[in-house]
């Protein structure tokens, strides 16, 4: 069942009220927002929205839970700024709070940072109701516990979110995106760590299951042309250049996770079989070492993938007809984790799950009656 | 004592002190009005040796402080009376670099610099640069969440520790986070950082590097007023530039660093540093910008060099400033509290007034970027009721900044200092909350005792 809330006062209300319950955005993460036990109240956090605070000369942000990241971007566009860590699935409606529980960066955290280093502050409802904060609305706070960090990727399951600070930053004001093609990723791993440890700042460094390796550059017009010239020379390949309109759509799909989304696989290009599962989409946490292994189990299985912030983690989309089973125990041969966004009813997080005691006992104080799913 | 006991069995030998003497050198930490004498200090030279001094620790219900360098301004590392001091110093070897990765491991006794000059070699930095950075050490600075003059860009130290492994209060080994910069479910990395180890000890801990900057060019602009300095850093945020540090230093902080290590600065009322760091290209096109926002300001001279060891005395002058008002009164107390960018100018004028009326001298140092001030309060601890005058006036000032939407610290943490005025940013339920997850995973609330949060043994609930 599904519970809508419109106040905090509402959600601690929900929360006192509720056995279970997970609180929900706009679901465009549908695998962290299902539950599995039927008598699990969701809480529909969406009517917690809008900004309440923002001054671009202090390059923060304060907004509730709700609030859809377009109506962030747009707000900090119009003066210039950004959200450095950014979010993906915004054009499909994702909400601050939902991208923050789901703990999700984008390809342009490979210039300043993820979400983790550009929160600053967090309130929300904790498992016995109580309304408490963390952090503050200064870019720089080292008084109490971090909540705000903890609450990245809380996946809902350690307190209901209601609002959340941020820190911003001023955007490039012009974009390029250079891209060479190798024989396989792990071919282009090499020119991934000389462009990591190289001097410049890129605004993103991806790379496709394909082997096609996209470099974006930000600066402004004056800068991008050298800027262009010496990461084309560190490439050392014929590079494709790619410029605006089409380059910001580019990363705009790569933002969407369209060439991830289910209907490209076996399951779902069977017309009779429109309704069959299509797969699921997971997010692995890696560094560049771990790129071949990873990307030759990926394909092995048939899972389209792309590498991200430089091949520090891997967005795949696995196949309908491979078990999640299977997936996670891949993950864990690897030593890694995975964790879901879409896709078949299952576990949100696969493979090695970090945690251990300390996870178990902070989770003890912040949810003593289980009102929340488990981890 | 049981405890004493208890190590005892540990086959530390001469790396177990207990005598009044040995332990003077641990009685305090960089805040010296704060003193405590711990039973026993250990001398730590492994994980191991950590964990089964915790396990004593824990089976005797003994409370423990790990301790660094001891270079905490917030009296951090202040010993619990009667209670063990694991000092871990010794655990100070970089374990690995992985340049693939750009991440280090350390153990927590390492010095902040030493990261860098290893990292080095690789053509990778450390970016978190407290100005105790070639003392204080690497486990201190995670369990204060550390930060310097270049968090404008780089964040603090919490935004640079990927992982680690960490003996909780009752002995138990367990591991955080990982060496990946994305995390994967809740940051527990990040709820352990800036925990005052109040969580225990972080025995290894895995940083994240950042490629050493290509150019550097650091902008030293002297000006006629504090006011005109602060306005100078809103117009150049305004303007869509991102330095990696904005400092600003009063007259009487100038004084003092031409009094200590004579950085040649010009004589001013206010003096701006801005740095810039980049690729030569980006920070040649920022330097032109920069050079026009400045010309415009204000500023009565503006000088800028990339030059290394021009650059080198320009941050030995400001990085020394705490030590050197040293020169001007023989004691003084430092603050660190946050005001939003915007109130800058507002808070300099309150600290101006509060110190004119309360007949005390104050030194401004401060991370003009971050909004993090650093009033150093000057007084002769010799006469009678200074200290005490002076410690109303911090807290007058820490008071403004909260009334302002800041925060009491910005990087040197609560520690025993501060405790008081946690109430001031945090409501009664966020302050149980915060005691109940301290309790959750050290029911004794024996890991550092007494620092951040009011234990219960001491009455009232956190």
């Amino acid at each position: 069942m599904i519970a809508t809330v419109d106040s905090v006062a509402a959600v601690q209300e929900a929360v006192l009220v509720s056995d279970r319950l997970l609180p929900v955005g706009a679901q465009t993460k549908p695998a962290l927002s299902a539950v599995t036990d039927p008598g699990t109240v969701r809480l529909d956090c969406a009517g917690l929205s809008g900004i309440s605070a923002y001054d671009p000369a202090e390059l923060t942000l304060t907004a509730a839970a709700g609030t859809p990241i377009v109506e962030l971007a747009d707000a900090l566009a119009a003066h210039g700024q950004y959200l450095p860590f950014d979010p993906p699935l915004a054009a499909a409606g994702a909400t601050l709070a939902g991208t923050v529980a789901a703990g999700l960066s984008g390809a342009g955290a490979q210039r300043y940072g993820g979400l983790r280093d550009f929160i600053i502050g967090v309130e929300f409802v904790d498992g016995r109701g109580r309304h408490v904060h963390g952090g503050g609305r200064v870019v720089k706070n080292a008084a109490g516990f971090d909540l705000p960090k903890l609450m990245v990727g809380s996946l809902g399951r350690l307190g209901v979110i209601v609002a959340v600070s941020l820190k911003v930053f001023p955007r490039a004001r012009a974009h390029r995106t250079l891209a060479a093609t190798f024989a396989s990723p792990a071919a282009a791993l090499d020119t991934i760590g000389v462009l990591n440890r190289g001097p410049l700042a890129l605004e993103a460094l991806d790379l496709t299951s394909e082997g096609r390796l996209l470099v974006r550059l930000g600066g402004d017009d004056g800068t991008l042309t050298a800027l262009t010239e010496r990461a084309e020379a560190t490439i050392g390949t014929a590079c494709e250049r790619i410029d605006g309109p089409e380059e910001a759509a580019m990363w705009a799909a790569s933002a969407a996770l369209t060439a991830l989304r289910g209907n490209g696989d076996r399951a779902s290009e069977n017309p009779s079989d429109s309704d069959a599962p299509s797969g699921d989409l997971i997010r692995i946490p890696l560094t560049p070492p771990q790129l071949p292994p990873l990307s030759t189990a990926l394909t092995a299985a048939g899972a389209r993938h792309r590498f991200s912030r430089g091949a520090s983690v891997a967005w795949a989309h696995w196949p309908a007809d491979r078990t999640l089973t299977e997936l996670s125990d891949r993950l864990a041969d690897l030593g890694l984790g995975g964790q879901r966004l879409w896709g078949r009813p299952g576990p949100p997080l696969l493979g090695t799950v970090p945690g251990g005691p300390f996870a178990d006992r902070v989770r003890a104080a912040l949810d003593p009656d289980h009102r929340f799913p488990e981890l | 004592m049981e405890i004493i006991a208890a190590l005892g069995e540990l086959g530390l030998g001469e790396r177990l002190l207990t005598t009044p003497a040995a332990l003077a050198a641990f009685s305090c930490d960089g805040l010296t009005a704060f003193t405590a004498r711990p039973c026993a200090a250990v001398l730590a030279e492994s994980t191991a040796e950590v964990v089964a001094t915790v396990r004593a620790c824990h089976a005797t219900g003994t409370p423990f402080v790990a301790r660094g360098s001891g270079t905490s301004l917030s009296g951090g590392s202040l010993p619990v009376a009667g209670g063990v001091l694991i000092a871990l110093n010794r655990l100070n070897r970089v374990l690995s670099i992985d340049p693939e990765s750009r991440t280090a491991v350390l153990e927590p006794g390492v010095i902040n610099l030493d990261v860098s000059r290893a990292a080095a070699a690789h053509g990778l930095a450390y970016a978190p640069d407290p100005s105790s950075q070639s003392v204080c050490s690497i486990g201190g600075n995670l369990a204060f969440n550390s930060g310097g003059a270049h968090c404008l860009r780089h964040g603090m130290t919490a935004n640079h520790i990927l992982g680690m492994t960490v003996v909780l209060p009752d002995g138990e080994l367990t591991t955080l986070g990982g060496p990946s910069r994305e995390g994967l479910g809740p940051d527990w990395t990040g709820m352990f950082c800036g925990s005052e180890g109040l969580f225990g000890i972080a025995v290894e801990v895995t940083v994240s590097l950042i490629p050493i900057a290509e150019a550097t060019a650091t902008f030293l602009a002297a000006y006629d007023s504090l006011s005109a300095a602060g306005d100078a850093v809103s117009a150049i945020v305004a303007a869509g530039l991102l330095p990696v540090a904005m400092e600003i230093m009063d007259a009487l902080a100038i004084e003092a660093a031409e009094a200590s290590v004579k950085p040649r600065y010009p004589p001013a009322a206010a003096l701006l540093i801005v740095e810039l760091e980049g690729d030569r290209d980006t920070v040649a096109a920022d330097t032109t910008a920069l050079e026009a926002l400045i010309a415009v300001s204000g500023a009565v001279s503006v000088t800028h060099t990339a030059d290394p060891e021009e650059r080198a005395l320009i941050w030995k002058g400001r990085k020394s400033a705490f030590s050197a008002v040293g020169w001007l009164a023989p004691d003084y107390i430092v603050q660190d509290g946050v005001v939003p960018r915007t109130q800058l100018g507002r808070a300099l004028a309150e600290v101006e007034a509060l110190s004119a009326a309360a007949g005390i001298r104050v030194a401004n140092v401060f991370h003009a970027g971050d909004g993090n001030l650093h009033p150093l309060i000057l007084f002769d601890g010799a006469e009678a009721g200074a200290l005490e005058r002076a410690e109303q006036l911090a807290a007058d000032i820490l008071s403004m900044c909260v009334r302002l939407g800041g925060s009491i610290t910005g990087e040197h943490g609560v520690g025993v200092e501060k405790r008081a005025h946690l109430p001031l940013m945090f409501s009664p339920d966020d302050l149980t909350l915060m005691g109940e997850i301290r309790r959750s995973v050290d029911p004794g609330e024996l890991a550092n005792r007494g620092k951040m949060l009011v234990p219960m043994a001491e009455g009232t609930a956190a």
